[in-house]
């Protein structure tokens, strides 16, 4: 710390406002992460489930089951047990899972890889088509093309998504035969990628396995344009709303007396500008397609985190409820400090100021 | 001498509930390389009358005319070829706020480079070039800086003069001034005035110069058109304007304040409807 840190007001030099920003900064952190792991912590224990029977089944006798219940803490009060727990979350134990009777790190460094997959697939259909439909919507305000873009979101909108996602299965897979069906990978290939990333389209590229490749690539395309075509509908419909806003701004009117082409108007001048608010809604997608689709991951058998998190909720496994949320937080939290530093890069109204 | 732009029985509607509204009615002027001034209140439709010389009328605003002519080109009919080498090339326009007129996130160098290099072929330096020129031109003493300032960066008389040098950088023969000093303080204002007047003369160019202060455009025009409720009520030489016949001229000159004894209170403008018909 320097000496001038208790001035945060402005006058004191440039690091120490820098290193006061990042204090505050992860102060905020804190104190959100705390948050979080009090709110879930309390849910857990609140909830009309019990941890014991999770553990030592329906079956055991009164003895058993108070052994257990010592073993878990429960029989402190409940400051107490969350303060165990966050000290031993402090130290990077996030304690075992019931159910798979393994740390919850490994489950979550297991199932992640595959959500983060068909999350990150699925976020660029949506932004590479979104995009540019929000624009032709924009354009062609009140035309056709306007009105179809429209009823094309309200359907991606509003229809649900383990319907689409049976439906797609049905034909494209059932049906046409186009793609190939739930799961990741097929089975004749599931061990032939050696799994370095967790993400199978790349571990297979990197090792030149193009079989293996196209495999899962037919398996996770179906998945991947579902989501994709659920956040293209809200990217799409913000995209929309924004461009018109900047059209009708007068830097536009002045980019059309000085003959700018009509191409570059869009794109270049009013698109740089939309962009800054959109980069907000294209990360708020991606960190809600990143915590896990549950319903899209249920219905094509995908092995993501969405899955895991339900399938411990059900059956009462605390530890990896509280660490496969604080994941989520901790990948919202930083898509939003993501969004914010683009945010800057985009605007150079906000990069000076304080 | 054929006439720079001729205009004539100009007509703007916008379309509304109870139907169209006219906001521009019959409106005809003819003009030479000359500075003519249009000044009225607002609402009085001089902006549009602006904006429908280069084609932006706004939608769903709709604008008519049986002679709109630049230089014996039929504007009403000017393909996008045509208005490609029309607008930003022969005839550009000063806006009003460089607030909300530049564009907040590209540099004043990348907008005031893009005007020069949609219509020269040119290079980036030489664009550059050009760009740091009339910034020199435009009375900017550190151009460099300004190039690579964003709007934001700049006082409004520094964001406006970098207005006049993006409008003025392909040598139009025809400038639109619209309201350019009105969003400035009135120390800067004389300023900017100055050097859009010197550019101006320099280049012997046609201006349209439009505002609401009489004051200004009498001193700074040769003729001036007013307006009144999508009108032209009355057209006069600047220096003619003290015998102004229209009793809304006459009027808005009784309003001035007066330095030696002037009346208190300030006479306000008595309105009559026949005017607006």
């Amino acid at each position: 710390m320097s000496l001038t840190t208790n001035d945060p007001g402005g006058r004191s030099s440039a690091p120490s406002r820098f290193l006061w920003k990042v204090t505050k900064l992860l102060a905020t952190l804190a104190m959100t992460f705390f948050g979080l792991l009090l709110v879930t912590f309390l849910i857990g224990r609140i909830v009309p489930v019990d941890p014991v029977l999770a553990v030592v089944g329906d079956r055991a006798s009164q003895s058993v089951y108070d052994k257990a219940f010592i073993e878990l803490g429960l029989d402190k009060p409940l400051y107490e047990q969350f303060w165990i727990y966050l000290q031993k979350v402090m130290t990077g134990d996030f304690g075992q899972s019931f159910l798979t009777k393994k740390d919850i790190s490994e489950d979550i460094l297991r199932v992640f890889p595959a959500t983060v997959e068909l999350a990150t697939v699925g976020i660029l259909i949506g932004t590479i088509l979104g995009i540019p439909i929000g624009i032709l919507a924009a354009v062609k305000q009140g035309k056709l093309a306007d009105q179809m873009v429209r009823v094309l979101g309200l359907i991606g909108y509003s229809a649900p998504i383990f319907w689409l996602g049976l439906l797609a299965l049905l034909v494209f897979y059932a049906k046409l035969g186009w793609v190939a069906g739930p799961g990741r990978i097929d089975i004749a290939y599931e061990y032939s990628v050696t799994q370095k990333t967790g993400l199978l389209l790349i571990d297979s590229a990197m090792q030149g396995q193009w079989d293996a490749f196209r495999n899962v690539f037919s398996h996770i395309i179906l998945p991947a344009s579902l989501l994709g075509y659920f956040s293209m509908a809200y990217i799409s419909r913000m995209t929309r709303s924004f461009m018109l806003n900047e059209l009708a701004q007068e830097y536009i009117t002045t980019a059309r007396v000085k003959g700018v082409p009509e191409w570059r108007i869009i794109w270049v001048h009013a698109l740089r500008n939309a962009a800054v608010p959109l980069v907000t809604v294209v990360a708020l997608s991606y960190a809600g397609l990143l915590e896990g689709s549950v319903l899209t991951e249920t219905v094509f058998a995908w092995p993501g985190l969405g899955q895991y998190l339900t399938n411990s909720l059900q059956n009462a496994d605390m530890n990896a409820v509280l660490g496969g949320t604080l994941v989520i937080g901790v990948i919202f939290v930083g898509l939003n400090l993501l969004s914010d530093v683009l945010y800057t890069l985009l605007d150079p109204r906000v990069r000076r100021r304080g | 001498m054929t006439d720079l732009l001729n205009v004539k029985n100009l007509r703007i509607a916008f379309p509304s509930r109870q139907g169209p509204v006219e906001v521009v009615r019959g409106v005809s002027f003819a003009m030479g390389r000359e500075r003519l001034g249009i000044v009225g209140e607002s609402g009085s439709g001089k902006s549009q009358t602006g904006r429908a010389i280069l084609g932006l009328t706004p939608p769903p605003g709709k604008a008519t005319a049986d002679r709109l002519e630049f230089d014996g080109t039929d504007l009403r009919q000017a393909t996008k070829a045509q208005w490609r080498d029309i607008r930003g090339e022969r005839i550009s326009m000063v806006m009003q706020d460089p607030k909300f007129s530049l564009n907040p996130v590209m540099t004043i160098g990348r907008q005031l480079t893009e005007t020069y290099r949609t219509h020269r072929k040119a290079t980036k330096a030489e664009a550059q070039e050009r760009g740091l020129e009339m910034l020199n031109a435009v009375q900017i003493r550190d151009p460099e800086r300004v190039m690579n300032a964003y709007p934001h960066e700049l006082s409004g008389g520094m964001g406006q003069r970098a207005m006049i040098a993006m409008m003025l950088v392909t040598e139009p023969e025809l400038l639109i001034a619209d309201e350019p000093t009105s969003a400035l303080d009135v120390t800067v204002q004389i300023e900017v005035l100055r050097i859009l007047d010197r550019l101006v003369s320099e280049r012997g160019m046609g201006l349209i110069f439009i505002s609401h202060d009489l004051r200004l455009v009498s001193s700074f025009c040769d003729r001036v058109l007013v307006m009144y409720a999508g009108q032209v009520v009355e057209e006069v030489k600047a220096t003619e304007l003290t015998r102004a016949k229209h009793p809304y001229t006459k009027g808005l000159f009784n309003c001035l304040p007066k330095i030696e004894g002037g009346e208190r209170p300030l006479p306000t403008l008595q309105r009559d409807e026949a005017w607006a018909l």
